[in-house]
C-alpha cells in the first residue's frame, strides 16, 4: 500500500487556481495594473468620463468642456450589437490631410495644434451673424453622446462614440434667413501648425471646406461634435469642434471648424473641387454607386486583421435610412452622388 | 560565380522587408488595416525594384564595376517577387478572395488595368530571364525586355491614379524615373563618364 505524506511545502488541491481565473489572467493583471495607475495620476486626468472607454488617454480638457461634461446625456443614440471601435485606432488611423496624407501623419503631427483660445466665426444669411469664442459658443448647448458608424468614401469604417449637439440647435441660436438654402464649413487655415498646407504639391486649395443642404442639417443625426470616447476630442480627430454627419462619407464632416457660413448657393466643396466625378456635393453612404476606383458595396470594419478579415456590407445611408431617406425622396441619387 | 558575398548580401536585403512587413502585421503593429498598409508597401516595393533594377546599367557605365551587372537580373525577379507579393495581398485583405469582383474590378477601374498590365509584362520578363529563354529568343530576347520601360511608365501611372491628395511622394518617383530613361537615349548614353576604375580596366 501506498501512504503518500505531503511535504510541507506540496501543493494542496484547495490552492489550485480555478481554471477560470487562470485564463483570464491578463484581464486581472491588467485590471489591477489599470488600477494602480488610474489611482496614481493627478486629480484633473481621473476623470470618471473618461474611464467609460478602454485605454482612453486623458486629455486637457478645457474648463467649459469639463463642465458641460457633467450634464452629458449619454448614450443618446447608439448602435445595436456592434462594437466600439478601440479609442487607440480611432485616434492613430485618420484622415486629416492638413497633418499629411498618411493615416498615422494627424497623430504624429496634430500636436502643433493650439485649440485654446479658439474662436468661431458664424455668417451669411443668418439674423445674429458673429464671432464666438468657442466657450461662449457652447454656452446654449447640451451635450448629449452619439454613437455612430463613421464610414470612409475610402471603404472603412468605425464605430465611434461622438459626444456634441446637434446643427439644428445652433440654427435656432442664430435664426437664418429666408435666402439660406446651405451651411457651409470651413476648417482653420494655419500653414505654421498645418504641415499638409506647407506641401507644394498639394492637389487640395486651402482652407478645407465642406456643406450641407439646410434640411439636411436640420436632421438631428446630424451634430456637431466636440468630445469622443468620454473626453474632448483629440486633435488629430478635428479638435476643439467638428462635424459629424453619419449617413454620409467621412470626408464630409469637415474637422476644427473656424467658420460657419449660411448661404443660398451650394457651397464649393474641397473633394468635389478636385474630382467631381469622385466626390459629390450629397456623399451620401450609398452600397449601389461606386466610387470610379472602387467598390462601395462593402467596408473594411476597423481594426480588421489579416487573416479574420472584418468585411461587411455597406448599408444604404450608412443605415440610417429610417432618419434620413426622406430627405431624398425625388432626388437621382446616381447622378446626386 | 563572381561576387559570392555580393549576390548574398543583395539577397538578403531584399527579402528582408516583406519578412518584417508580414511579421509586424502577424504581430499587430500595422494600426488597425494591417492588409491594406501590407498591399500599399509591397506595390511601392515593386516600383522601388524596378528602379533599382533599371539603375544598375548606369551605375556599370559610371563605375565601371561589373558587380551591378552581376545582380541585375536578381534585383530584377525580386521585384517580380514584390509584384507577386502586391497581388495575392490585394486579392486576399481587399478583396477577400472574391473572384467574381476581381472581375468587377478588371472591367471598370483603369487602374486596376494598368496595374495588371504591368504585372503581366513583369510575369513575361521574369519567365524568360533564364539563359535558355536568353539562347532560345536569341535578338529578339533583347527586344523584349525593353518592354521593361513600358512597364515602369505602366507602374508610374498605377501610381498616379491611387494619389488622392498631395503628388510629392510619386513626383519622386516619377522624376528618378525619368532620370533613368534619360540615361538610356542613345546620345545621353554615350556620353556618361567613366568615374572610377579606369585604370583596373586597362591593366
Amino acid at each position: 500500500m501506498l501512504i503518500k505524506i505531503p511535504k510541507a511545502s506540496d501543493c494542496h488541491e484547495s490552492d489550485v487556481t480555478p481554471e477560470s481565473i487562470y485564463l483570464s489572467r491578463r484581464q486581472l493583471l491588467g485590471a489591477t495594473a489599470a488600477g494602480i495607475a488610474v489611482s496614481s495620476l493627478p486629480r484633473w486626468a481621473s476623470a470618471e468620463d473618461a474611464a467609460r472607454y478602454a485605454d482612453v488617454e486623458p486629455g486637457k480638457a478645457p474648463a467649459w468642456f469639463a463642465e458641460k461634461l457633467r450634464s452629458t446625456k449619454w448614450g443618446a443614440v447608439n448602435v445595436k450589437d456592434e462594437a466600439i471601435t478601440p479609442y487607440k485606432d480611432a485616434t492613430h488611423y485618420n484622415n486629416f490631410y492638413e497633418f499629411g496624407t498618411d493615416k498615422g501623419d494627424p497623430a504624429a503631427n496634430a500636436g502643433s495644434l493650439k485649440t485654446e483660445p479658439w474662436s468661431v466665426v458664424v455668417d451669411g444669411e443668418v439674423v445674429k451673424p458673429g464671432r464666438y469664442a468657442l466657450e461662449d459658443f457652447m454656452k446654449p448647448y447640451q451635450l448629449e453622446e452619439r454613437i455612430y458608424r463613421l464610414r470612409c468614401v475610402e471603404a472603412w469604417s468605425m464605430v465611434i462614440p461622438w459626444i456634441g449637439f446637434p446643427i439644428s440647435a445652433l440654427l435656432k441660436q442664430v435664426e437664418p434667413t429666408s435666402n439660406a438654402k446651405y451651411i457651409r464649413f470651413e476648417t482653420l487655415q494655419d500653414p505654421k501648425s498645418m504641415p499638409g498646407q506647407r506641401s507644394g504639391f498639394a492637389l487640395i486649395d486651402w482652407p478645407y471646406v465642406e456643406g450641407l443642404r439646410l434640411d439636411e442639417a436640420m436632421n438631428p443625426l446630424a451634430i456637431l461634435a466636440v468630445g469622443m470616447y468620454g473626453r474632448e476630442l483629440p486633435n488629430q480627430n478635428g479638435a476643439p469642434l467638428r462635424l459629424v454627419v453619419p449617413w454620409k462619407y467621412g470626408f464630409k464632416s469637415v474637422k476644427s471648424i473656424v467658420r460657419i457660413s449660411l448661404v443660398s448657393e451650394q457651397p464649393k466643396t474641397t473633394w468635389q473641387s478636385i474630382a467631381a466625378d469622385e466626390y459629390g456635393f450629397y456623399a451620401n453612404v450609398n452600397p449601389t454607386v461606386d466610387h470610379p476606383r472602387w467598390t462601395q458595396a462593402r467596408e473594411r470594419r476597423l481594426p480588421n486583421s489579416l487573416f479574420k478579415p472584418n468585411v461587411r456590407d455597406t448599408q444604404m445611408f450608412n443605415g440610417y435610412s429610417d432618419e434620413v431617406a426622406s430627405l431624398y425622396t425625388g432626388l437621382d441619387l446616381r447622378k446626386n452622388y | 560565380m563572381r561576387y559570392p558575398f555580393w549576390r548574398a548580401g543583395v539577397f538578403i536585403a531584399a527579402a528582408i522587408w516583406p519578412l518584417f512587413w508580414f511579421y509586424q502585421a502577424f504581430a499587430d503593429l500595422l494600426g488597425p488595416d494591417p492588409g491594406k498598409v501590407l498591399v500599399d508597401r509591397l506595390g511601392l516595393g515593386t516600383l522601388v525594384f524596378l528602379l533599382i533594377t533599371l539603375s544598375m546599367t548606369p551605375l556599370q557605365k559610371l563605375t565601371g564595376w561589373a558587380g551591378w551587372i552581376a545582380v541585375r537580373r536578381q534585383v530584377g525577379l525580386w521585384c517580380f517577387a514584390y509584384v507577386v507579393l502586391h497581388l495575392f495581398s490585394y486579392m486576399a485583405f481587399i478583396l477577400g478572395f472574391d473572384w467574381s469582383q476581381l472581375g468587377v474590378e478588371l472591367r471598370k477601374r483603369p487602374y486596376i488595368i494598368v496595374g495588371t498590365l504591368g504585372f503581366l509584362g513583369l510575369l513575361a520578363l521574369a519567365v524568360t530571364s533564364n539563359r535558355y529563354s536568353q539562347r532560345r529568343l536569341g535578338v529578339r530576347w533583347k527586344k523584349l525586355h525593353r518592354v521593361v520601360y513600358v512597364i515602369l511608365g505602366l507602374g508610374l501611372l498605377h501610381m498616379l491614379w491611387i494619389v488622392r491628395a498631395d503628388l510629392k511622394e510619386w513626383a519622386i518617383y516619377a522624376f528618378i524615373g525619368a532620370v533613368l530613361l534619360l540615361l538610356r537615349v542613345p546620345t545621353v548614353a554615350r556620353r556618361i563618364p567613366r568615374l572610377l576604375a579606369k585604370k583596373q580596366v586597362l591593366q
